[in-house]
C-alpha cells in the first residue's frame, strides 16, 4: 500500500513520464483483474440472459456465447405490465430525487457549516434509518398510507424511498459543502451579498455537478428498491417490485434477463454521471 | 421526466381520496396468490375469466405480500380487492377479521356439486362459509427416465415405500456417485407439507398427537437415512421442477404446481407417480384453494360473479387444461389434455385411489398461527437431519412447543389424527 | 458561528427533520412497541422467543462473520483501488467507471450474477472441470458446505459494495491538501510513512462515513444471502424477514429489527468514539 496524496491527486505530467515501464505494466495487470472482478460476473448473467432455457441447463457450460440470441429477452420485455411498470419506477425514481434533494442538501449545508447544539442528534437521526431495515417497517407504514391515499401510487412509493435517500443526500452533501471553501461565501458577504445570494451565486454553481451526483444516487436507490414498493403496491407495481413478482418463480433463464435488465440502467447511469462524479472527486479535473 | 409527474401523482391520490369513482365501480380486482407465474396469470385473464360481464382485474401477490396486505386494509378502512384467491392455509389467518361469511353464495352454488367435505372446509372451523372451494392439487412424485433402470427388484413406482425409495435412491449413489433424490427444502419450498402430509401421517398414523411417539422416532431415524441419499442442494430447492430439467436431481416429491413446468416442457423424460407408502399407509395431502370476499370489498357483485364464473364446470375444466389445477366440482377431464397434464393427472387418480392412501387435511383452526406450525416441523427436522442432535430430545422439545401452539390456538385434531375435545394434544 | 445566526441551522434542518419524524420515526416507534407488546401488556415474550429460537445464536455468528471479514477487506480493497486509478496516467474516467458500477447494482440482481457463476452447472464447476479438478458438478452453496457457502456470499457482498467504500475515499482524498504531502516528500518521508503519518490521519473523516456506512449496512445484509444460500446461512436480518412472512410473528420480526438496530448504534458509536475528529483537524 503506498497512497500518497501527492499521487492521489494527478500526478503531474514530468512524473509520469518517469514512471519505469516495468510497473506500469504491474499497474495495468492490476487494474485489469479489477475490471475482471467486477465485469466478469455481469458478462456471465448476460450470457444466461440470452442463452435461453437450454443454455442455463448446459454442463459443462462454455465461457463463449454459443447460441445467443435475442428471443428470451424479447419475450421477456413483452409480458404484460412492464411497460406501465417501467413508468412508475421512473415517476418514483424522479419524484425521489426532488424529495431528496430537496430535503437533504439543506441539511447538508448546515452540518457541513454550522456548529450547532443538535447537530449529533440530527446525525444520529439519519444514521437510524439506514440502521434500521426497512422491511419491518412495511406494516404500519402500510396502514398509515391507506389511510393518507398514498397507497399504491408511485407518489407514495417515493416517499419511503426518500426516508432511503436522505441520509446519502445529507452525507454527500455535506462532504460537499465542506469542500467549498468557507472564505469564498465570507468574501461574497463582504461585497454585500446576503446569506442566501452569496449561497447561490457561489456555493451553488460550484456545488452543481456534486448535487446532480447525489441526484443520480437517489435516482438508483429508487430504481433498485423491491421490497417497500412491492408492499405499497398493489396495481402500480415499480419495475423492481414487478420483475420480483414474475421472477421468483419464473425459470433460472427469465430469472437471468430480469437481473440482465436490473443491471443495464445502474451502468449506464453511472456511466451518465461519471464525469459529475469526477467533477466532485477532482479525479479528472485540471 | 418530473414534469408530468405531481400532476398523475395527485390525479391518483385524489381518486383514492374521492373513494370509489364511478369508473371503478365497474371493475372488479379479484386477488390472488395462486397462479401467479406469468404464462399461468395471462391464461386467467385471457381465456379462464372471458365470458364475464364487467372488467375484472386479475391482480397476483406472493403470500406473504397478500397477508401483509389483507391486515393492513382492514386495518386502514380501505379495501381494493372485491374477491381474493389463496390457499386454504392463506385463508384462514383472515378470519374473521378480514373476509366475510358468504353463507349467501354457497346457497347460490348449491347446483355446482362441490363435495360436501371441500365445503366444509371452507367454513375454516366457524360455522359459516368463508371461502368457496376454487380448485385443487396435490403433491407427487417426478422422476426422469433414466433413474428407472435402478429401481430396486420388484418395486414398482405406483406402490412404492419409503424403504424402497431409499435403496432406490442409493442404488443410484453407488452407480453414478451423485445424490439424486431431492426435495423442495429452500426457504419458500413446500418441505413443512411434506413432513405434515406425507412422512408423519404414514409412519405414525397421525400428525400432532403422535408427534413425539415411537413411530415418530422410527420415522426420523429412516429420514436420515433417506437424506444421506438426496442431494445436498435440497436446501437451495424451492421449486423441483428446475434441478428436474436440469438432469441435477432424477427423482423428486413436489406440489403438482411445482413440478408442472418439467413434465410439459418434456413430457417423454419423466414420468409422475404416486407419494411412497410407510408402515401406517400411504398419506397425502389434498391442497384447496378458495375464493373469498374480503371485508368492505368495494365491487361485492362484481366479487360474486366471479366466484360464480371460476366454479362453473366449463371454466373448471379449461382450468385443468389450461393451469393444471384440478376441478372441486363433479366434472370428467377432457381428453385433449397436454401430455405433461395427462402425466399429473394420472399420478394424482394413482394416488386417491391407491389401496393404502391415507387422507391428511389441512389443519383447521391455527388461524395465524399456521406458520409457527410449519416451524415446529422444519426445526426438527433441522435439528434432527441436519444438524444431527439425539432424536428422542429433540422430539421432546419440539413437542414442547408443538403443545404450546395447540393449546394457545385451542385447535381440535384433523385428519388422520383422532377427533380431539378441545385442544389437539400431543401424547 | 454568532448567536444572531443560530437560527439558521434549524430551519435548514428543519423539513427533514419533520419528513423523518413522519415517515420513518412514528413507524419505528410503532415497531419497537409492537417488539414489547406480549398478549397482556408489556412483555418481553418476543425477545424469549427470539433467543430461544435455533437459528438465532447462529445468525449472530454468522451476520457478526460476515461484518468481520467483509468490511475490512472492502476498505482495504477500496484503498488499493483509490491508489492503483491515482496512478494511471490514461483512461482514468473509464476506470473509474467500470470500477463503480456496482455502486449501481441492487442486492437481487447482484445475488442472481453471483448465482449464476456457482451454482451446480454454473461457470465456476465449468471452469474447475475443464481444467480437469472436478469430475462433474460440484454444490458450493449447500448447507453441507458451508465454508464455500460463506465464501461465495462474502465475495458476493465485497464485488457488491466496495464501490461505495471507494467513492467515499477518493472524496475524502481530494480534501487533503497536497501541499502536506509534497513538504513531507521533500523531508525525505517513504511513501509508506507518508501514507501512515499524513493521508490515513487526515483520511480519518472519510474512512469514518465509509465505516459507519458499511458496517450498519452489513448487519442487514440479506437479499445476497437470501439468493446464494437460502436458509442455509441465517443472518439477522433474513431471521426477521422469516417471522415476519413466514411465521407471520410481527412481534418476533420487530424484536429482530431492534436488535439489529441496537447492534448498528452500538457499532455506529465506537466509530465515532474511535476514529474522532474535531472541527480543527478538518482541512
Amino acid at each position: 500500500m503506498t497512497a500518497t496524496t501527492s499521487e492521489v491527486q494527478p500526478a503531474t505530467a514530468a512524473r509520469s513520464m518517469t514512471l519505469p515501464s516495468a510497473r506500469r505494466l504491474l499497474l495495468w495487470t492490476g487494474m485489469a483483474v479489477l475490471f475482471a472482478w467486477v465485469l466478469v460476473p455481469i458478462y456471465f448473467v448476460a450470457l444466461g440472459a440470452f442463452g435461453g432455457r437450454l443454455g442455463v441447463f448446459r454442463w459443462p457450460k462454455s465461457i463463449w456465447p454459443s447460441d445467443v440470441s435475442f428471443a428470451p429477452m424479447m419475450q421477456f420485455l413483452a409480458i404484460e405490465g412492464v411497460f406501465n411498470a417501467l413508468l412508475n419506477s421512473l415517476i418514483a425514481a424522479g419524484l425521489t430525487v426532488v424529495f431528496s434533494i430537496l430535503l437533504g442538501a439543506p441539511a447538508g449545508y448546515a452540518l457541513a457549516r454550522y456548529a450547532f447544539r443538535g447537530q449529533n442528534a440530527y446525525r444520529l437521526l439519519v444514521l437510524l434509518t439506514r440502521a434500521f431495515p426497512l422491511a419491518i417497517l412495511a406494516l404500519p407504514l402500510t396502514v398509515s398510507f391507506i389511510r393518507l391515499g398514498l397507497y399504491d401510487t408511485p407518489f407514495g412509493v417515493s416517499l419511503i424511498h426518500t426516508v432511503l435517500a436522505l441520509p446519502f443526500a445529507a452525507l454527500v452533501t455535506q462532504s460537499l459543502f465542506m469542500g467549498i471553501p468557507r472564505e469564498y461565501e465570507e468574501a461574497a458577504w463582504v461585497f454585500g451579498c446576503t446569506r442566501f445570494q452569496a449561497f447561490w451565486k457561489v456555493v451553488m454553481p460550484l456545488a452543481l455537478p456534486g448535487l446532480a451526483a447525489t441526484a443520480i444516487f437517489a435516482f438508483v436507490i429508487s430504481w433498485n428498491e423491491v421490497f417497500a414498493a412491492s408492499i405499497l403496491t398493489v396495481r402500480e407495481r415499480t419495475l423492481t417490485a414487478y420483475l420480483l413478482k414474475i421472477l421468483a418463480e419464473s425459470p433460472l433463464h427469465y430469472r437471468f434477463a430480469g437481473g440482465f435488465i436490473l443491471i443495464l440502467p445502474s451502468v449506464l447511469f453511472i456511466f451518465a454521471v461519471r464525469k459529475y462524479l469526477f467533477a466532485v472527486w477532482g479525479i479528472a479535473s485540471k | 421526466m418530473t414534469h408530468p409527474v405531481p400532476f398523475r401523482a395527485i390525479a391518483v391520490a385524489a381518486a383514492l381520496f374521492g373513494g370509489v369513482s364511478a369508473a371503478q365501480a365497474q371493475e372488479t380486482i379479484f386477488y390472488s396468490t395462486q397462479l401467479r407465474p406469468i404464462e399461468e396469470a395471462t391464461k386467467v385473464r385471457d381465456v379462464l375469466l372471458k365470458g364475464l360481464s364487467g372488467k375484472v382485474i386479475y391482480v397476483v401477490d406472493e403470500p406473504p405480500a397478500f397477508a401483509v396486505r389483507m391486515k393492513a386494509e382492514t386495518q386502514a378502512g380501505k379495501r381494493t380487492a372485491s374477491v381474493v384467491g389463496a390457499l386454504h392455509g392463506e385463508l384462514q389467518p383472515h378470519v374473521p377479521a378480514d373476509i366475510e361469511p358468504i353463507d349467501d353464495v354457497a346457497a347460490k352454488l348449491k347446483d355446482r356439486g362441490i363435495p360436501a367435505s371441500l365445503m366444509e372446509l371452507g367454513k375454516l372451523g366457524t360455522g359459516h362459509q368463508q371461502y368457496i372451494p376454487w380448485m385443487q392439487a396435490t403433491y407427487v412424485m417426478v422422476a426422469n427416465k433414466q433413474a428407472l433402470q435402478y429401481l430396486p427388484q420388484g418395486a414398482d413406482v405406483n406402490t412404492l415405500t419409503y424403504a424402497q425409495l431409499q435403496e432406490w435412491a442409493k442404488n443410484i449413489v453407488d452407480k453414478t456417485g451423485q445424490r439424486r433424490l431431492g426435495f423442495p427444502a429452500g426457504p419458500t419450498g413446500l418441505m413443512p407439507r411434506f413432513f405434515q402430509g406425507y412422512f408423519y401421517p404414514s409412519f405414525t398414523g397421525g400428525v400432532v398427537t403422535t408427534f413425539k411417539s415411537p413411530d415418530a422416532e422410527a420415522g426420523w431415524n429412516a429420514m436420515k437415512e433417506l437424506w444421506a441419499v438426496s442431494s445436498p442442494n435440497s436446501t437451495n430447492y424451492n421449486f423441483m421442477q428446475e434441478p428436474l430439467m436440469a438432469g441435477e436431481v432424477w427423482i423428486a416429491w413436489d406440489h403438482i404446481a411445482r413440478v408442472k413446468e418439467a413434465l410439459t416442457l418434456q413430457p417423454d423424460q419423466f414420468v409422475a407417480f404416486p407419494a411412497p407408502a410407510g408402515p401406517k399407509g400411504r398419506g397425502y395431502m389434498p391442497v384447496i384453494a378458495g375464493l373469498a370476499i374480503p371485508k368492505g370489498a368495494p365491487n361485492r357483485a362484481g366479487g360474486v360473479a366471479v366466484i360464480e364464473h371460476m366454479t362453473k364446470p366449463e371454466t373448471q375444466l379449461a382450468t385443468a387444461a389450461e393451469v393444471g389445477f384440478f376441478p372441486v366440482v363433479k366434472a370428467d377431464l377432457p381428453p385433449n389434455l397436454a401430455p405433461g397434464i395427462k402425466l399429473l393427472a394420472g399420478a394424482v387418480d394413482a394416488t386417491q385411489n391407491a389401496k393404502d392412501a391415507l387422507v391428511s387435511l389441512l389443519p383447521v383452526g391455527l388461524g395465524a398461527k399456521g406458520g409457527e406450525f410449519n416451524k415446529v416441523y422444519t426445526d426438527t427436522f433441522q435439528r434432527i437431519v441436519l444438524r444431527n442432535e439425539p432424536v428422542k430430545d429433540v422430539l421432546e422439545s419440539q413437542a414442547k412447543v408443538l403443545d404450546a401452539l395447540m393449546k394457545d390456538t385451542g385447535a381440535p385434531c384433523w385428519a388422520p389424527d383422532k377427533p380431539s375435545q378441545g385442544a389437539c394434544p400431543v401424547q | 458561528m454568532s448567536s444572531r445566526t443560530s437560527w439558521i441551522p434549524y430551519a435548514l434542518i428543519a423539513p427533514s427533520v419533520l419528513f423523518l419524524a413522519a415517515f420513518f420515526l412514528v413507524p419505528l416507534v410503532q415497531t419497537v412497541w409492537l417488539s414489547f407488546s406480549g398478549d397482556e401488556g408489556l412483555s418481553l415474550v418476543n425477545y424469549q422467543r427470539m433467543a430461544g429460537d435455533l437459528n438465532f445464536s447462529l445468525a449472530i455468528q454468522n451476520t457478526f462473520l460476515l461484518t468481520l471479514v467483509v468490511v475490512p477487506i472492502q476498505v482495504a480493497l477500496a484503498l488499493v483501488m483509490a491508489t492503483m486509478v491515482s496512478k494511471l496516467e490514461k483512461g482514468r474516467d473509464i476506470a473509474l467507471w467500470i470500477l463503480t458500477i456496482p455502486l449501481g447494482i441492487s442486492d437481487l440482481a447482484a445475488g442472481l450474477a453471483w448465482l449464476s457463476l456457482l451454482q451446480n452447472t454454473g461457470y465456476l464447476n465449468s471452469a474447475l472441470y475443464a481444467l480437469g479438478i472436478i469430475p462433474g458438478p460440484v454444490g458450493w452453496l449447500s448447507q453441507e458446505t458451508p465454508w464455500s457457502l460463506f465464501a461465495a456470499i462474502a465475495m458476493a457482498e465485497i464485488w457488491r459494495a466496495t464501490a461505495i467504500v471507494l467513492v467515499i475515499l477518493i472524496a475524502g482524498l481530494q480534501l487533503i491538501p497536497k501541499e502536506f504531502s509534497e513538504a513531507a516528500e521533500i523531508f525525505g518521508a517513504q511513501p509508506w510513512t507518508r501514507f501512515r503519518r499524513i493521508t490515513l490521519p487526515l483520511l480519518k473523516p472519510s474512512l469514518q462515513s465509509a465505516l459507519i456506512l458499511r458496517t450498519v449496512l452489513a448487519f442487514e445484509v440479506f437479499a445476497v444471502v437470501y439468493a446464494l444460500g437460502g436458509r442455509n446461512f441465517p443472518v439477522l436480518a433474513g431471521e426477521a424477514y422469516t417471522w415476519q412472512n413466514e411465521n407471520q410473528n410481527y412481534g418476533v420480526a420487530a424484536a429482530y429489527a431492534v436488535l439489529i438496530m441496537a447492534i448498528s448504534l452500538a457499532a455506529t458509536a465506537l466509530y465515532l468514539r474511535v476514529l474522532r475528529t474535531r472541527p480543527e483537524q478538518l482541512p
